[in-house]
């Protein structure tokens, strides 16, 4: 196929996305039906088009068109099939073009499932949608076009980046994405909402299942990325702090405040303009987050002299989308207030502190992540903020937030039992002094993982406290609705992420060994025996063996090959051997050859390091169970009430539009 | 003052008060923190600070790789094509850290020689500091050296 096609079909969609982005708005604007109802026929034919331009992109992958600049400079003639097809988003073109693929996909699944939303609403939000399509297809189509040829044709591909030969790349960022650019559909909500002028806030009842499952991809997401640098990176570390982490942790804590905003605003009406005010910071991190990534700002500021298109595009759709949205705020927001009061000790309370904690730590990751370009801007020298600046400042603000965390769901809204509290605290407190004391009695010596001990037990003792409580209170069957167990997944995954996180932190015993055939070496419990290196082969790469036997007390539990691969286009790559348990890794990478027959290995024993991702994973479930709650129905009931609201809906906007 | 703007009142306070610790925070633990990158000719020139440990970027050079025996430790040296910093690391270097490529090192000066902590070759294997590039750029025009070649990584 045409990788011209692929093009041509680009070009179709950034028109329809034009229109998709004016018609419906102005439809709704005027009260016109018939301009209303093209929202849907332009969303799917947009979606059609992104879709063609994308599987060109894998046709010509795996038909190795190397004419296809992209496709030459990110695959090669022996890179296995999945790779190939998966190469597709390994660089810069082609995962905005996924990033494309995914916006036209949610707003797919808006159509589909959105059909009983007010009519007007509906097409205001398909408009804003619309508006962020336009903005990414100008700035593919004007600067990273992934289908520009080149000719000659070269006889043979440059190869994918050997890093991103794994498994991982084929599900991190399309997951990652799948979260980044779910956050446009509660962003699209607000902005439809603020366009309206509605002082009803029913929409937040409808965007919180976006919300909550956009967050559950980006948690998963940005596992999949920890546990890829886990294995790929051949360090054993699972977060650097690295810029490009940053940029996808933001979002998150962002998504987490805006989740439980959006419970607070959806039942007791309160925190109307905080909610709208993290829609819009949700959605302007995930931008700032793909560009930032993407356009390789942040590894070098040179992206700007290289390619200062890119840059100045950049800054320019940052500034119209998050200045623009901010000032439509400022302009709305003072009108919808209200609420239902709440006492200072109640579970709103306690909520805005965590909303509050998680706020300010993406303020701090921001300020750390940002502050050398900054410094390089303005000819301070080149700066680099590291983990010493990030670590010990995440754990401060967090402390706050885990502290109240297990007395949130455990308090009333409005006004809480102060009883409840007490008798709660006092178990909860009993609960992680208990763990502590047979952490310590199991082996746990480090004050730092006793700490992770108890802070641990103390999350999870308020899910176990309240989900018995619950079992006693509320009538059979209604007991633990989806809304709520979606929470107790989350909190519980929290829990879970502490101990993981803290004990890996505290327990794990790592050393850097030279060792020549016939060595042994022990580390922990356990006794690593070196067999010597071989040469072995890949489809597209050769590699050096090592062979590692691992025992404990004499009896054998696992061997060990790590690999030394050297990849067909030059590239070498470490590929760590992992034996994965549910209580510890033992992980081995092999170094280099230091002569005399002597290896340098890596050699790691890493208790509860899955604990870490198995905390992630039950927070993803936590966020797609919320979903399926008989809360988000949209019912015929609805109805009634938004025909009430229609007029209401389309009136005001114009008078509004006046003013403004 | 009525009860809820008490209660606002409180809230305010408490956010600012949040805020403004957390500043406080981030500022003093950043200033703490910040790691400065320097280029040969810059350690050279005596701009680097004493004792204190910073970034030291530039080209592994040629020949200059060598490995104590019975050992993790290497050492090499370190060029912008003008000044020349002898580095020790003990420790597995990482797989992008070859003769020619451009790596940062983090660790201290000591006795002259530029003791690593941590040696940096990036996914990026075409980054370079921006002070390093110009000197080899200026080094090149000038014919100091042959071009080095680029490892065959992605562009």
């Amino acid at each position: 196929m045409n990788p011209e096609l692929g093009q041509v079909a680009l070009i179709l969609a950034l028109v329809l996305s034009a229109l998709q982005c004016v018609l419906p708005i102005v439809g709704a604007w005027r009260g016109s039906r018939p301009l209303m109802a093209t929202a849907r026929s332009l969303a799917i034919g947009q979606f059609v088009f992104v879709a063609l331009a994308f599987g060109i992109l894998m046709w010509s992958f795996w038909t190795n068109d190397f004419s296809v600049a992209y496709v030459a400079q990110n695959s090669n003639l022996s890179l296995p099939w999945f790779y190939k097809l998966s190469a597709v988003w390994g660089a810069h073109e082609g995962s905005l073009l996924l990033w494309m693929l995914i916006l036209n996909g949610w707003t797919l699944a808006l159509v589909v499932l959105g059909g009983k939303l007010p009519e007007a609403f509906f097409s205001r939000v398909i408009g804003v949608l619309g508006f962020v399509a336009f903005g990414f297809l100008l700035y593919m189509i004007t600067t990273s076009n992934p289908f520009l040829r080149q000719f000659p044709v070269p006889a043979n591909g440059v190869d994918l980046n050997p890093v991103l030969q794994d498994p991982g790349l084929v599900f991190h960022p399309p997951t990652l994405y799948m979260g980044y650019v779910g956050f446009s559909v509660a962003f699209a909500f607000a902005i439809a909402s603020l366009l309206g002028g509605e002082l009803k806030s029913t929409w937040v009842r409808w965007a919180r299942p976006w919300t909550n499952v956009a967050w559950g991809f980006l948690t998963l997401g940005i596992v999949a990325g920890s546990a890829w640098a886990y294995y790929e990176l051949g360090w054993g570390g699972w977060w650097f702090w690295d810029p490009v982490e940053n940029a996808s942790f933001m979002p998150w804590l962002i998504g987490a405040a805006l989740i439980h905003a959006q419970a607070i605003t959806d039942k007791r009406d309160g925190l109307r303009a905080w909610t709208l005010l993290l829609s819009i910071f949700g959605f302007a991190f995930s931008l700032l987050g793909t560009f930032l990534v993407r356009s390789g700002l942040l590894t070098s500021v040179h992206a700007f002299a290289f390619a200062p298109a890119r840059g100045v595009f950049i800054l320019v759709y940052l500034a119209v989308v998050v200045g623009g949205s901010l000032l439509l705020y400022a302009l709305r927001a003072p009108k919808v207030t209200g609420g239902k009061s709440f006492a200072l000790a109640s579970r709103e309370t306690l909520m805005v502190i965590g909303n509050l904690m998680l706020t300010v730590a993406c303020a701090m990751v921001l300020l750390g992540t940002l502050y050398p370009l900054v410094g390089e801007a303005l000819d301070i020298g080149r700066i680099s903020v590291g983990p010493p600046y990030f670590g010990p400042l995440f754990l401060i603000l967090m402390t706050p937030l885990v502290l109240a965390l297990p007395f949130g769901p455990l308090s009333r809204w409005g006004k809480a039992d102060l009883k409840v509290w007490r008798n709660a605290l006092v178990r909860i407190i009993a609960l992680a002094i208990t763990a502590g004391i047979i952490g310590f009695i199991v082996g746990a010596r480090s004050w730092y993982a006793l700490l992770g001990i108890t802070a641990s037990v103390w999350v999870m003792a308020g899910v176990v406290l309240f989900a018995i409580k619950r079992w006693r209170e509320a009538p059979r069957g209604k007991r633990y609705p989806f809304e709520m167990l979606g929470m107790m997944l989350a909190h519980f995954g929290i829990g879970v992420f502490i101990a993981g996180a803290i004990l890996t932190t505290s327990m794990s015993v790592e050393q850097d060994v030279s060792m020549k055939p016939g060595a042994s070496v022990d580390v922990g419990a356990y006794d690593f025996h070196f067999n010597g290196v071989t040469e072995t082969e890949g489809p597209n790469y050769r590699a050096q063996q090592g062979t590692v036997v691992i025992t404990r007390n004499g009896k054998h539990v696992v061997t060990l090959h790590p690999q030394k691969r050297t990849y067909s286009g030059g590239q070498v790559q470490t590929e760590a051997a992992i034996e994965a348990g549910v209580f510890r890794d033992l992980y081995v990478s092999l170094g280099d050859a230091i002569g005399d027959g002597a290896w340098s290995l890596r050699v790691y024993d890493k208790p509860f390091v899955r604990w870490i991702w198995g905390g992630g994973v039950f927070m993803m479930l936590g966020g797609f169970v919320v979903v399926l709650d008989r809360r988000f129905r949209l019912r015929r009931a609805v109805e009634p009430e938004a025909v009430r609201a229609a007029p209401e809906a389309v009136v005001p906007p114009k008078l509004a539009e006046g003013e403004a | 003052m009525n009860p809820v703007r008490k209660r606002r009142l409180v809230i305010t306070l408490l956010i600012l008060g949040a805020v403004a610790v957390a500043t406080a925070l981030s500022v003093f633990a950043l200033q703490k923190n910040m790691t400065y990158l320097y280029s040969p000719s810059e350690v050279d020139a005596g701009k680097a600070p004493d004792g204190h440990p910073f970034r030291l970027g530039g080209i592994v050079k040629e020949g200059s790789v060598h490995r104590v025996p019975g050992t993790l430790t290497t050492d090499f040296v370190i060029t912008d094509r003008f000044q020349s910093i002898p580095v020790s690391y003990t420790g597995i270097l990482p797989d992008l850290f070859r003769v020619g490529q451009s790596t940062i090192t983090t660790g201290s000066m000591k006795d002259g020689k530029f003791v690593a902590t941590q040696v940096l070759a990036k996914h990026d294997s075409t980054y370079m500091p921006p002070q390093v590039e110009q000197a080899i750029a200026k080094a090149e025009k000038e014919h100091r050296v042959p071009k080095t070649t680029q490892g065959g990584g992605a562009p």
